[in-house]
This record gives C-alpha cells, sequence and structure tokens, in this order.
C-alpha cells in the first residue's frame, strides 16, 4: 500500500493517473461552479439563510436539495460497479456513532459559518476568486485542523491516520 | 438582504451533486471539502493524488469565476478579527465533527446518514442562534 490509504490504490492501474487527477480537477471546477451558479460563494447570501428572524432567504436549502438529490440517486447507480474507476474500492464513511465530538464539532462549525458566511468549499473558491478576506478564512482554518492535530489523540486512536475517515 | 433564488439554487446544487457523483465514480471517495482541505495539509505528496487536483480545480474555478461574474463574490460582512476567528472555529470544528457542509450536507445526507442528519441540524442549528444573536441580540447593531 505504500502509505496509500486503505481503499484507496497507493498505484492506479496502468494509464489511469493521467485520468485521475483530470477527473479530479474537473471534480472541483464544477463543485465551483455550482457554488458560483447558486450564489453560495457569497457571504451575505449564507448569512441571509441563517438569519430567519430577518430577511429571510432560503436558497441554500435549495442548493442541498439539488445536490442532495443529484448524488443521491447517481451514488445509488455508482454503487453498483464492483469499484471505483481508478482502482481501489469504494470507501464511504462507516461509522454509525452520533456522540460528543460530533456534535461539538458540528456546533463550533455552525458558529465560525455564521460569523464568517463561509464554509470550506466557498471560502476556498472565493481566496481562488482573489477574495483577501476568503484567504485570511482559509488561512485561519488551517490553524484550526492544526488545532485539531495538537490536540490528545483520544480519536485519532481509534482511526489511525492513513484509515478512512468516518465522515467527511 | 438577498434575493431568494430556488431555480438557480436547485441549479447550481445539482453541479455540486455531480461533482460529488464523479469523485465517488472515479476515486470512490466522499467530497467532503474540510476532509479533503485536512488531508492535504500534513499528508506525503504521495497520498494528494486526487485531493490536490481537487483543490486545484476549487481555486482555478473561483479565479475563472471572478473573470466571467465578479459579482459572485461579495465583501464578507465582518472584520478580518473576526473572519479569523470564524475561519479557527470552521477549521477546527469540521476536524471534531468529522465533516462539513459537503460532507454531511451533501454527501452524508445523500446516503441517508443519520450520523451526518445529527450534524447537519447541528450546524445549521448553531449558525442561526449565532445569526441570530450577532444580528438581533441586545447591543447588536
Amino acid at each position: 500500500m505504500s502509505g496509500a490509504q486503505p481503499g484507496e490504490a497507493a498505484d492506479a492501474p496502468p494509464g489511469t493517473a493521467g485520468r485521475s487527477m483530470g477527473a479530479a480537477f474537473v471534480a472541483g471546477a464544477l463543485f465551483a461552479l455550482g457554488l458560483g451558479v447558486s450564489g453560495m460563494t457569497k457571504p451575505t447570501k449564507v448569512v441571509a439563510f441563517l438569519d430567519i428572524a430577518g430577511a429571510w432567504d432560503p436558497s441554500l436549502a435549495f442548493v442541498m436539495l439539488g445536490a442532495i438529490g443529484v448524488y443521491g440517486v447517481a451514488r445509488r447507480l455508482i454503487l453498483r460497479r464492483a469499484a471505483p474507476l481508478a482502482g481501489g474500492a469504494f470507501a464511504e464513511p462507516r461509522g454509525k456513532a452520533i456522540d460528543a465530538p460530533l456534535v461539538l464539532g458540528a456546533a463550533c462549525f455552525g458558529v465560525g459559518w455564521a460569523l464568517g458566511g463561509f464554509c470550506p468549499g466557498p471560502a476556498i473558491v472565493s481566496a481562488g476568486s482573489g477574495s483577501g478576506q476568503a484567504l485570511v478564512f482559509v488561512l485561519a482554518m488551517a490553524a484550526g485542523v492544526g488545532l485539531h492535530a495538537a490536540l490528545p489523540p483520544r480519536r485519532r486512536a481509534e482511526a489511525p491516520d492513513g484509515a478512512p475517515p468516518r465522515a467527511r | 438582504m438577498t434575493d431568494f433564488t430556488p431555480v438557480a439554487g436547485l441549479l447550481g446544487g445539482a453541479l455540486i451533486g455531480a461533482s460529488a457523483a464523479l469523485l465517488l465514480l472515479m476515486e470512490g471517495r466522499v467530497a467532503g471539502v474540510s476532509g479533503i482541505f485536512a488531508r492535504a495539509l500534513g499528508s506525503p505528496l504521495r497520498n494528494l493524488r486526487w485531493r490536490l487536483p481537487f483543490l486545484a480545480g476549487l481555486v482555478l474555478g473561483g479565479l475563472a469565476l471572478a473573470q466571467v461574474t465578479p459579482a459572485s463574490f461579495g465583501g464578507a460582512p465582518r472584520g478580518p478579527l473576526l473572519i479569523g476567528l470564524a475561519g479557527v472555529l470552521v477549521g477546527f470544528g469540521t476536524r471534531l465533527g468529522e465533516g462539513c457542509t459537503s460532507g454531511h450536507g451533501v454527501a452524508g445526507l445523500g446516503r441517508l446518514s443519520p450520523r451526518s442528519l445529527v450534524a447537519t441540524l447541528t450546524f445549521i442549528g448553531s449558525g442561526v442562534l449565532t445569526t441570530y444573536v450577532a444580528l438581533h441580540g441586545a447591543g447588536a447593531p
């Protein structure tokens, strides 16, 4: 496996490496386009969704609905395959536990999401657009990731680095 | 004040769903941006085979969007100090809770994961509360 994660091809089947990188790039660009089309790169629009006591804009719920609908159907078809195109195995998060870290982490994320008007995808896309504030946000996000990595590894003992994450 | 745009929302959402499906089809992986970002920070280069191109697609997609529709990007509603604090909370929270709007909110709900449903309801709930306090609480502008 030479350091690759379980379920992930350490060496992609011959000839697929370039295709694999190309597909991942297209997926990233498509993701950015979807965020742009739906207006989710605008922090004001995200905050307007969260502001149910003000001039509420429920658009974000429709973005999620569209994404979940397409992904949910496509996923069922894709999982009929024996393996992903780039090799390896399908590695969806398998965790079932609804525990304190899940809820505390999600709550903490929601506070930051509301304060900044960014979640990770739109923040990275906006940083690419040249927004200084988004760049500050992404750097701070990296610091937050580092802060978590510096915590005592209670959770990471269960899922050692290199194991498939339980949910992302 | 922003306009309610359900059609653009559904359309953009469908593109995001297609992006996540493409990643699942090709790599067998879930398109969770916070997880991909976090792993890209601390992994040896050989583990970044598809993660780096995905992140590059996000960044260059943003760059391209800014050329075509600069209005897609608005100023963040808060000052840089608050933006910094918000970023730290998002980076930390998405690691502790193992997912964000994409990993839990789209991919997780797309496979009907109860864990992701709890996470999604929690971050929307805490986001609504935070917004309420910030915009309508005592001393709010």
